[in-house]
């Protein structure tokens, strides 16, 4: 085979490959651009979908994803990745869409619930037998407890632990003339100054604390505790339930804007849909999610022990309320700057 | 060399591919950097590149990075030295291996260096009897840089020492000069201008470096956050405008330095008498 | 000269057998020993610590894991952003080489610097800068959009990250070996009445063939295994727009170590071969005569 002959061929090979990768997607997909920690749960909720979708239209559809930091995907969505649905761990990271013109602003309101299909909380893992005797949020901020913690500026999961402190706070202090605010400033300030690493995402904080074997505690979402407690030995974790947590609600939307353009409005709005219904519900229990829907929680009880929460808007009076904590030289700047010098 | 009549044909034609091909792939992109941090006023410009915790930035990145590219200068040139003038078991295999950063992907070595130096791991375990952290430490951030930095003042300073002329080292054995003298004073100048070269290029590799830093870093606010940590995060933030600045602050103080680098090898080569 | 024609065995011999290049044992031993332990704890040892950690649940898990589908989509988009960066930046650098090596200009050493630029700038910026140009809010994003081209969070936007990463690779390989040739045999050639491409074909590229390979080897390494650029704009969609080490990150994040190692362990593999390939083409650059190959390989 000459040279010229033998390149033709790998050409030709290449283009082969090429092609075949865009022909495997003839059949309608959908993508679901959705935030790190969910990856478990859509490895099981897209293949059930697509059963249901089967058997009610006949038509086949399969479910694409995409995983990350929730704000870095909802960025990658705002700068054109074509996602038909986003499924996040914050409202604002489907605000910034809304701002970017990729779906239209009452989001909330096209499906219950918030447009939000579950809930989780914040929760402890700590190392098993509990050696540093840790209870509750007060615990957290103690000399000589470290504790890991995702980077708040950029880990949905680390700006629910920073909310969740800073309200337990809130809540504690609450007979204070400003409502609390010096004493919440005061206590984040104390727990962050006890974080040894901040990691850029849950999972990453997840591997510091149980593969790396740094920090006294783990602040995580529930869910997350129970899979590793479950994945990675549940002899070697417990988890603790604080006196009061917050309450993390996913909130879920078409991107009204590719739907329309690729046609898919219908099957993306089946897919959110079928979150909500009781199928979907029950895929999201088995995964420690806390189900919006009363008969599932209810089956599912003993696995969610019932604790006192807070929202975002009880605490906090809204997520437009929050970003003063996490703009650019904002509190929580200027807290972890003073922590550390 | 004077202005020769060119003989040689091509000279439009490869010129033009060069030019065209620099331009789209790496200037026009580069200058959006630049565009897009003009969004901001030159006071709102200022105050996001000089708030403490991206000064905090620029000092680890540039000062790890240096510390970095100093600690390969010295061991790799001790590296390069034992290539090429011992004859030792396994030397093949070193040699061999030295390209090894190049070649993993940043990712994978961030892994495996967090893995190895926490305090559960291979090497880490060892050095916590001796109360030292490595991962999730500044110490982290140097130990992954010093692996991306190695091959670059190994594979600069080699061919030099394979090149060089063992007439001047037989002079100074006749003059009864001792090695280490003879190293000091006829063999180091000769390398330096490699060194510096290979100093350089690690040190620019450095200040740039992400994808391993960022697993054994641990990335705490004023301590242990690499700049492009902090453009990754305005990124995230979406403050684009931000984070391009940062950006731009970046590519200037590398610029800047590696200019210095530059010029101080020039001069040395000079000195030397060996303009490469 | 002298020095490439007395490479046989091991160059080294003509250092240790005089006495005027010769150390004393205990200088020699203590330089190889700090010199070894340098290299094992910063080099050999993540190498080992990828294959342990990727076989830590067997040989079936490995093998499982790396034929899985997501794995396999991974390593194909690899070889495609490969495929395609590789001989883009070889054409570029043999151009490059040619204009900086065989002519004088102005603004030659500024030509060089700006071609070094992608290798200092943080890979980060290389994502970041695309995403600029061609994001929905970009330059040229709201035409594209229009069109319907997707560049970023696509294949493209992956391939045009690793053509910026690798820019400089075989041009930086090829200008001093070029350089170094000086022109004097091309002249002749198109004196003696040869046309321009059958110089390059019949003079320049048997001379320059090995640091070409050389060039492309170190380019094509550092193209599979580029991972903070591509991961800006890669979108992460599984079975998709992951290259493998993303789908390295991926697994990681899953908490599927062993199978996160075992695609990272074939990327280390590729970095062994490549290393393997390379120790070749200098042995073959350092026989004696490369000339006289020349009809036995052509």
């Amino acid at each position: 085979m000459s040279a010229r002959q033998y390149w033709g061929r790998a050409l030709a090979a290449a283009l082969f490959v090429l092609g075949a990768s865009m022909g495997a997607r003839a059949q309608t997909s959908l993508l679901n651009v959705s935030y790190d920690v969910s990856r478990e749960l859509y490895k099981d909720i897209n293949p059930a979908f697509a059963a249901r979708w089967k058997a009610e239209s006949g038509e086949e559809v399969s479910v694409r994803q995409s995983h990350g930091g929730s704000s870095k995907q909802a960025l990658a969505v705002a700068a054109g990745l074509e996602a038909d649905v986003v499924t996040m761990n914050q409202a604002p990271d489907i605000d910034l869409l809304v701002e970017r013109g990729a779906l239209a602003a009452d989001w909330r309101r096209r499906f219950p619930h918030g447009a939000s299909p579950y809930t989780t909380i914040s929760v402890f893992l700590v190392r098993k037998g509990n050696p540093k005797g840790i209870k509750d949020w007060d615990d957290l901020a103690r000399a000589g407890v470290r504790v890991i913690v995702p980077n708040p500026k950029v880990s949905g999961n680390g700006r629910y632990t920073y909310l969740a402190a800073w309200g337990y706070a809130l809540g504690k202090n609450a007979q204070e003339k400003d409502g609390g605010a010096a004493a919440a400033r005061e206590f984040v300030r104390g727990l962050f100054a006890n974080v040894p690493v901040l990691d850029g995402g849950g999972r990453g904080a997840t591997t510091t604390f149980t593969q790396r074997d740094t920090g006294d505690a783990l602040v995580t979402f529930e869910n997350e505790a129970i899979l590793i407690a479950r994945e990675l030995g549940g002899d070697r974790f417990d988890i603790v339930y604080p006196s009061v947590s917050i309450e993390a609600s996913a909130p879920v939307a078409v991107v009204d804007k590719v739907a329309a353009r690729r046609g898919t409005q219908r099957q993306a709005r089946a897919y959110l849909d079928f979150l909500f219904a009781p199928e979907g519900q029950e895929i999201i229990a088995r995964h420690s999610f806390r189900p919006r829907d009363e008969g599932v929680l209810a089956r599912n009880a003993s696995r969610f022990p019932a604790i006192r929460t807070f929202t975002v808007e009880q605490a906090f009076g809204g997520w437009d309320k929050v970003r003063e904590h996490f703009a650019d030289g904002g509190i929580y700047d200027q807290i972890v700057s003073a922590a550390k010098r | 060399m004077s202005k020769t009549t060119r003989v040689l044909p091509g000279f439009g034609l490869s010129l033009g591919v060069t030019l065209t091909w620099l331009s789209l792939i790496v200037l026009l992109p580069l200058s959006s950097v630049f565009l897009k941090a003009s969004d901001l006023s030159l006071a709102e410009f200022w105050k996001v590149v000089s708030a403490p915790r991206v000064m905090a930035s620029y000092k680890l990145s540039f000062g790890m990075s240096l510390a970095a590219a100093a600690i390969n200068a010295v061991f790799g040139m001790i590296l390069a030295w034992c290539l090429v003038r011992y004859r030792f078991f396994g030397k093949r295999l070193v040699d061999a291996l030295i390209d090894l950063p190049f070649a993993l992907p940043t990712a994978v070595a961030g892994i495996a260096l967090t893995a190895l130096y926490a305090k559960n791991g291979w090497v880490g375990q060892y050095l916590a009897l001796f109360d030292i952290q490595v991962a999730f430490k500044p110490l982290g951030v140097l130990v992954a840089l010093v692996f991306i930095g190695l091959p670059f003042v190994v594979r600069t300073v080699q061919p030099v020492l394979e090149d060089l002329d063992i007439e001047h080292e037989e002079a100074a054995a006749s003059l009864g000069v001792g090695r280490w003298r003879t190293f000091r004073h006829v063999i180091l100048p000769v390398l330096l201008p490699a060194l510096l070269t290979g100093f350089t290029l690690a040190f620019a590799r450095a200040v740039g470096e992400y994808g391993s830093v960022i697993f054994i870093a641990g990335n705490i606010p004023m301590v242990s956050e690499i700049v492009p940590l902090m453009i990754i995060t305005k990124l995230e933030q979406y403050d684009y405008p931000g984070a391009t600045a940062v950006a731009e602050v970046m590519l200037l103080i590398s610029f800047a330095l590696l200019f210095l680098i530059n010029g101080l090898q020039a001069w040395t080569a000079r000195r030397t008498g060996r303009d490469r | 000269m002298a020095a490439i024609l007395q490479r046989g065995a091991d160059p080294a011999a003509r250092f240790e057998t005089r006495a005027a290049t010769r150390e004393a044992p205990w200088v020699k031993w203590t330089l190889i020993a700090v010199a070894l332990l340098f290299f094992a704890l910063f080099l050999l040892m993540p190498l080992i610590a990828v294959f342990i950690e990727a076989l830590r649940k067997g040989w079936e898990a490995y093998f499982a894991a790396l034929t899985e589908p997501d794995a396999l989509a991974s390593v194909r988009l690899t070889l495609i952003a490969a495929g395609i960066a590789v001989p883009l930046n070889l054409v570029f650098g043999v151009a490059a080489a040619w204009a900086i090596a065989k002519f004088e200009f102005r603004g030659k050493h500024f030509l060089i610097t700006l071609i070094d630029l992608p290798f200092s700038v943080s890979p980060v910026i290389a994502g970041l800068i695309y995403v600029l140009m061609f994001g929905a809010f970009g330059w040229f994003g709201p035409w594209l959009d229009a069109h319907g081209v997707k560049i970023v969070f696509a294949v493209p936007g992956i391939v045009l990250a690793t053509v910026f990463v690798t820019f400089p690779f075989v041009a930086r390989e090829l200008i001093p070996l070029m350089q170094a040739q000086g022109r004097e045999e091309e002249e002749a050639a198109i004196v003696l009445g040869a046309s321009g491409w059958r110089v390059f074909w019949h003079v320049t590229l048997p001379n320059i063939r090995w640091g070409l390979l050389y060039g492309v080897i170190l380019c094509n390494a550092r193209a599979m295994g580029e991972f903070g650029a591509v991961s800006v704009v890669s979108g992460h969609i599984r079975g998709e727009t992951n290259t493998m080490p993303l789908h390295v990150e991926i697994l990681y994040n899953e908490y599927q170590f062993a199978a996160a190692f075992a695609v990272a362990s074939l990327l280390a593999l590729l970095a062994l071969v490549t290393l393997g390939i390379k120790v070749w083409v200098e042995r073959r650059v350092s026989r004696p005569s490369p000339r006289a190959q020349d009809g036995a390989t052509s």
